[in-house]
């Protein structure tokens, strides 16, 4: 992965650079020895490090301001990032920048179950933001996998989902506010705790622009009361194509699912030689859903299983109990564990329209012959969002660029067939080179327009997102000025 | 000019030397000086999947047609936009670009979002002439920014819209409303509240001053609508007031009513619209000078008339949200402006990014600018 050569001049001045953010921040939140820098490195894309210049760790949206503003001030490039679990290399670092982690600004800022919305620090992990409210019933509805450690700032950034978004929508769905702090340093309120845009949406464009309009320090979130209960029903069947058919019926006739899992038999096979969830082995596994009082799901979950039966399924387990239904989500959860213990693995995500999903497969199952590497499949039927898990031996030379060659292919295939590069991890670093599949160099155009306004020195995480061919010509402008 | 293809729609906004009125069927009450540029010609459905829940249409299509495609395969527009024909006094058609570019959303927008959450992918005609795609027709996607989100609501000001692809959703079994007569403003935006922080799923909560009357709709299947109605009638037991039902059609009507403000149709004077948090909606309305008003949104929506020409935001004074003049005469739109007034780092990036998708300064000029 090609990154931009780093600027020199900004290294040697790491001193300055280093003493100025001192005078604004407590000495703890400065690190620049190289031995601590290494920290930060990388995210959760490990294939690719590179320690920053300095990273900073600030207490305040004040904090954040004064960082940005001498950032701004010295044409240094800065690196926002939030808990480092991005997939796609968002908080990648460059020799020359500044990481600025939100992490240490985690505190709960106001909750009004009345209005139906917690205001935190970005810092704040995904699922804590439940852990605030859930005393009360309440819940923060988007739920990445990696919503234990996963940060707020990163999912604004990042717009992540997660497997209940079919019925709760994804992160800029329940996003209603932000205060940010511009590259300069000014600090701007976008929404708060009413509904919608006055003017222009700002947030809907900032939310998913992956670190490269602003550092978003505070947010107003969405909370929900839980829901009375929720079970699963598991249904095997002995196609893929079947399954998906199934999957388009049962929207159909009209029932919404909180989530529609789906898995092929590569990857039942790991799963069941590594959680014994007792699976039965087939092409195509649902986990469907649902939620509300008891009677409520049972009638559901009778709706479904009677359109199931008319695709004949090999099995069909409506679950009963709490037990049974943690059963069923064992091994779906225990899926990208029991293909790790097998390999090394690359989870892409590219989404696909769920119509397209049976070609898609048998691509995906010839493509794995021709590179002679395996690849198991969980997707988010009810959405179409795919997790193909390629496996791959790190060790191996070469081993990593052919699996990297396998997932371009993949990608590209679900651009082909009307869907996109990424549903829910973001573009960063991994997809960078990848954009030009999904749009024209015109598409690519109107979105760099807009980075233009929010930060017209292409400070903020400037190597990610757009090929870097795409982009040079702008980033070119910050470099002749130093 | 009528235009009927994007490529038609290219050459007017290149061939333009002076500036365009952007419009859709021009329902939606926007005053903008210049060359009418419609979209109303470029309709038609290009691509509808029941089973994936989305459908793609040029920016004209009449909503209607869209409606009773979705209806054919018991689906809908989930975010119930209104239509302002009454309210207006307008002719017109209603398009699904002049839904999308306004963000048009009724009471369910409350529980299920705004046009601009089911709003997938766009094309549309920036100011240079350029035609830009963004998102696509699946329902997950993160790749780059997301311009569909600006798009959504940015009344023509940043380019013109040629197609929309959205997400769809199922039509319910059954629909009711929980009626609850007798709370005072105050009374009623608490018990509202109480129901939306409930685990009983309300797709609507209005409130109506004038007649005492608080409405509570819940959607889906008959034995569980059913049971949500007792469920919610327990819960609001405490409130003292009285209690009725409406079912299906009845219930129907009543949201209709509320989505398109029927209750100002043929009424004299401004008609505004105020997004606040919804416990602050009282003391807004209260403070506002105007004649009447109602609330959508469990108290988070005040749809209020005043006197002609009345600076409804004068009144109000500083508030978190925003108060969107939606009926006045030109001289009253041109002297408070349609769009609330933005703060100034808000309307410095505004300003910024009509400049960098508009730079001729062609499409709707005036309009969401702050005054001078």
């Amino acid at each position: 992965m090609e990154m931009p050569v780093p600027n020199s001049a900004i290294i040697a001045r790491k001193a300055r650079v280093v003493e100025r953010l001192q005078s604004v921040l407590p000495a703890d939140a400065v690190i620049f020895d190289t031995h601590e820098t290494r920290a930060y490195e990388c995210d959760a894309l490990t294939a690719y490090k590179c320690a920053p210049l300095v990273a900073v760790l600030p207490n305040s949206t004040q904090e954040v301001s004064d960082v940005l503003r001498i950032c701004h001030e010295e044409g240094v490039p800065v690196v926002p990032r939030g808990s480092g679990t991005s997939l796609a290399g968002g908080a990648l670092p460059t020799a020359d920048c500044v990481i600025l982690g939100v992490a240490r600004m985690n505190d709960v800022i106001e909750t009004d179950y009345d209005n139906r919305f917690i205001r935190v620090q970005t810092g704040r992990t995904n699922l804590s933001v439940t852990g605030a409210v859930e005393e009360h019933g309440f819940f923060y509805a988007p739920d990445p996998s990696s919503q234990l450690a996963c940060a707020i700032a990163g999912n604004i950034a990042m717009n992540s989902g997660g497997a209940h978004c079919l019925k709760y929508g994804v992160t800029t769905n329940n996003l209603m506010g932000v205060t940010m702090v511009m590259m300069d340093g000014e600090v701007i309120e976008i929404g708060g705790a009413h509904l919608d845009a006055g003017g222009l949406d700002l947030l809907g464009v900032i939310c998913g622009s992956e670190g490269q309009l602003g550092v978003v320090t505070e947010a107003t979130l969405r909370i929900l009361h839980k829901p009375e209960g929720a079970r699963p029903v598991l249904i095997g069947f002995d196609d893929n194509e079947v399954a998906g058919a199934c999957v388009s019926d049962i929207i159909k006739a009209g029932v919404l699912p909180v989530a529609i899992e789906f898995m092929d038999r590569p990857c039942i096979e790991a799963t069941e030689a590594f959680a014994k969830a007792g699976y039965p082995m087939c092409e195509a596994l649902l986990i469907i859903e649902v939620e509300g009082s008891d009677a409520e799901i049972d009638h559901q979950l009778a709706l479904i299983s009677d359109i199931a039966r008319r695709h004949d399924p090999v099995e069909l387990r409506q679950s009963k109990s709490a037990e049974e239904s943690a059963k069923i989500w064992l091994g779906r959860k225990s899926a990208f564990g029991a293909m790790g213990q097998i390999n090394d693995y690359m989870c892409l995500d590219g989404t696909i329209p769920v119509s397209s999903l049976p070609h898609v497969l048998k691509r995906i199952s010839e493509m794995s012959d021709e590179y002679g590497l395996k690849v198991g499949n969980v997707f988010h039927a009810g959405d179409g969002n795919m997790h193909p898990l390629i496996l791959y031996d790190a060790n191996k030379p070469g081993d990593l660029e052919l699996c990297e060659a396998f997932g371009a292919e993949i990608l590209k295939l679900c651009v082909e067939v009307g869907g996109c590069l990424t549903g829910e991890h973001g573009v960063g670093i991994e997809k960078r080179d990848l954009m030009h599949v999904q749009y024209t160099p015109v598409d690519l155009d109107a979105q760099m327009l807009v980075k233009d306004v929010f930060d017209p020195a292409w400070l903020l995480n400037p190597a990610k997102v757009f090929p870097l061919d795409a982009s040079e010509s702008r980033r070119a402008v910050t470099l002749a000025a130093e | 000019m009528d235009i009927t293809t994007e490529d038609a729609l290219v050459d007017a906004v290149r061939g333009a030397t002076a500036p365009l009125c952007v419009q859709g069927g021009g329902t939606r009450g926007v005053l903008v000086q210049g060359d009418v540029l419609s979209v109303a010609g470029l309709g038609g459905i290009t691509l509808y999947e029941p089973g994936a829940m989305t459908l793609v249409a040029r920016a004209g299509t009449p909503v209607a047609e869209i409606e009773k495609a979705l209806a054919g395969e018991n689906q809908r527009l989930a975010f119930e936009p209104m239509d302002h024909r009454k309210l207006l006094g307008g002719q017109g058609t209603p398009t699904i670009g002049g839904v999308m570019a306004a963000n048009v959303s009724g009471p369910r927008r409350l529980s299920v979002g705004a046009a601009r959450d089911f709003l997938l992918g766009v094309r549309f005609v920036d100011g240079r002439g350029a035609v830009v795609k963004n998102g696509g027709r699946v329902m997950k996607n993160v790749t780059g920014y997301d311009l569909v989100k600006l798009m959504a609501g940015s009344f023509g000001a940043l380019g013109v819209l040629s197609e929309v692809s959205m997400k769809v959703l199922p039509r319910p079994e059954a629909q009711a409303s929980l009626i609850l007569v007798g709370l005072d403003e105050v009374g009623a935006v608490g018990a509202m509240a109480q129901a939306l922080g409930s685990p009983y799923e309300v797709t609507g909560a209005a409130h109506d001053p004038v007649l005492r009357r608080t409405l509570l709709r819940v959607e889906g299947f008959e034995t569980s609508v059913a049971y949500r109605l007792d469920q919610l009638r327990a819960l609001l037991t405490i409130t003292g007031a009285e209690m009725d039902v409406a079912v299906a059609k009845a219930s129907e009507d009543m949201w209709q009513e509320i989505r398109d403000v029927a209750c100002f149709a043929g009424e004299d004077g401004d008609v505004w619209r105020v997004s606040c948090k919804p416990s602050d909606g009282p003391a807004i309305a209260e403070r506002s000078g105007a004649l009447a008003w109602f609330y959508d949104w469990a108290g988070g929506l005040i749809w209020l008339r005043t006197k002609a020409g009345h600076d409804l935001r004068a009144n109000v004074g500083r508030f978190g949200g925003h108060a969107t003049l939606v009926r006045g005469d030109a001289a009253t739109m041109a002297r408070l402006g349609m769009f609330h007034p933005e703060s100034a780092g808000v309307a410095r990036l505004t300003a910024g990014l009509r400049a960098q998708f508009d730079p001729r300064r062609i499409f709707n000029p005036g309009l969401m600018e702050q005054a001078a």
